[in-house]
C-alpha cells in the first residue's frame, strides 16, 4: 500500500520535472518548419549569450535584446548563413563575450590551454611522487 | 617546506579571484572602438520625421547617446546630458521605445539632442553592440568611435573618461 503511494508520487514528480522544463522554455515558437533547421536554430541561439542578462543564452531569455538577437539569427539562417557566419556577426558587435564557446585566439589561448596544462602539471607531480615512493619502498626492502 | 608550492599556488588562485571580484562584469569591451559608426538609415523622432544616417554625425567630435523612455538610468543622466549638450553636440539613438512615449519624455524633461534617431527594430543598436541603455559613444569628427561608456553619464565619468579624450580630439 505504502509502496504504491510512494511510487505514484515518484512518477508524478518525474512527470512534473518534464513539465517545468517545458514551461521554462522561452522561445517556443517554431522558427523553421524543417526539423534540421529548427534543431540548428536551437543550437545556435543556445550558444549566444544574452548580454543584458548574463549567464543566460538568448534562447533562455525573454529580454528585448535577446528577442531581437533571435530574430537576427532566424533571418540570417533563412538567408542561408552558416553557423560560423552568425557567430562572426555577433562577435563583430559584442566581442568574444557574446559566445559561450569563444574561438581560439591570442586572447583566449590561456583559457583553452589551461585545462591541458593543469592536467599535465598534475600528471607530472603524480608520477614524480609515485616514483619517489617506489624508490623509498626499495630502499626499505634493501635494509 | 613541502607546503610552500601548494600554498603559493593557492595564493596565486586567491589573487586571481580577488582581481575578478573587483571587475565589473557588465563592462564588456567593445570590438567597435576605433571603427566608424555603422551605416544606418533611420527617421528622427521629431514631427515631421527627418531621414538621418551615420554621415549626419560627422563634422566635429560628438556624443551618440542610446536611450529609451523606459530606462531608469537614462533619466538619472538626463540633467547632465542637458548640461553637456552646450559643450558638445549630442545625438540620440532612441532604442526599444514607443515614439509617443519618447517624444513626451523629451517634452517633459528637455531635449539635449541635435536629433534622436528612432531605432524601431533595434537593428542599429545591434550593429552598435548595444546591450543596455544608456550607452554613450564618443565620436571624432569623422564619425569614428573613440570611446564607449555603458551606464549613467555623470560628471565623474565625464572628467575621467571623456574630457581627456575630447581635448585630445580637439587639439
Amino acid at each position: 500500500m505504502m509502496d504504491s503511494v510512494i511510487s505514484k508520487l515518484a512518477i508524478a514528480l518525474l512527470l512534473s520535472i518534464g513539465l517545468v522544463a517545458e514551461v521554462s522554455a522561452i522561445d517556443r515558437e517554431v522558427a523553421f518548419e524543417d526539423v534540421d533547421m529548427q534543431a540548428r536554430y536551437q543550437r545556435v541561439i543556445h550558444n549566444i549569450r544574452c548580454l543584458t542578462c548574463q549567464n543566460q543564452s538568448i534562447k533562455d531569455s525573454n529580454s528585448p535584446l535577446a528577442r531581437d538577437l533571435r530574430r537576427e539569427v532566424r533571418e540570417q539562417m533563412a538567408g542561408g548563413a552558416s553557423d560560423r557566419e552568425i557567430y562572426a556577426f555577433m562577435q563583430a558587435r559584442y566581442g568574444d563575450f557574446a559566445l559561450y564557446k569563444p574561438p581560439l585566439s591570442a586572447k583566449t589561448i590561456a583559457l583553452w590551454s589551461s585545462p591541458a596544462l593543469l592536467m599535465g602539471i598534475a600528471m607530472f607531480v603524480l608520477f614524480r611522487t609515485l616514483k619517489r615512493r617506489s624508490q623509498l619502498d626499495i630502499s626499505v626492502d634493501g635494509d | 617546506m613541502r607546503f610552500v608550492l601548494p600554498l603559493a599556488l593557492f595564493a596565486v588562485l586567491c589573487g586571481l579571484l580577488v582581481m575578478g571580484i573587483g571587475e565589473d562584469p557588465t563592462r564588456i569591451p567593445s570590438p567597435l572602438l576605433d571603427r566608424p559608426v555603422p551605416e544606418f538609415d533611420l527617421q528622427t523622432l521629431s514631427k515631421p520625421p527627418v531621414a538621418v544616417s551615420a554621415a549626419d554625425l560627422q563634422g566635429e567630435p560628438a556624443l551618440l547617446n542610446v536611450w529609451g523612455s523606459w530606462c531608469v538610468n537614462c533619466r538619472r543622466e538626463h540633467d547632465f546630458l542637458m548640461r553637456i549638450s552646450r559643450e558638445i553636440p549630442v545625438f540620440g539613438l532612441n532604442w526599444n521605445d514607443e515614439p509617443e512615449a519618447a517624444r513626451q519624455w523629451l517634452q517633459d524633461l528637455g531635449d539635449p539632442y541635435r536629433f534622436s534617431a528612432f531605432d524601431a527594430e533595434g537593428r542599429v543598436a545591434i550593429d552598435l553592440g548595444v546591450y543596455g541603455a544608456p550607452e554613450t559613444f564618443l565620436l571624432d569628427g569623422n564619425g569614428t568611435i573613440v570611446h564607449k561608456h555603458v551606464g549613467e553619464l555623470n560628471p565623474e565619468v565625464w572628467a575621467r573618461d571623456f574630457e581627456p579624450r575630447l581635448s585630445q580630439l580637439r587639439q
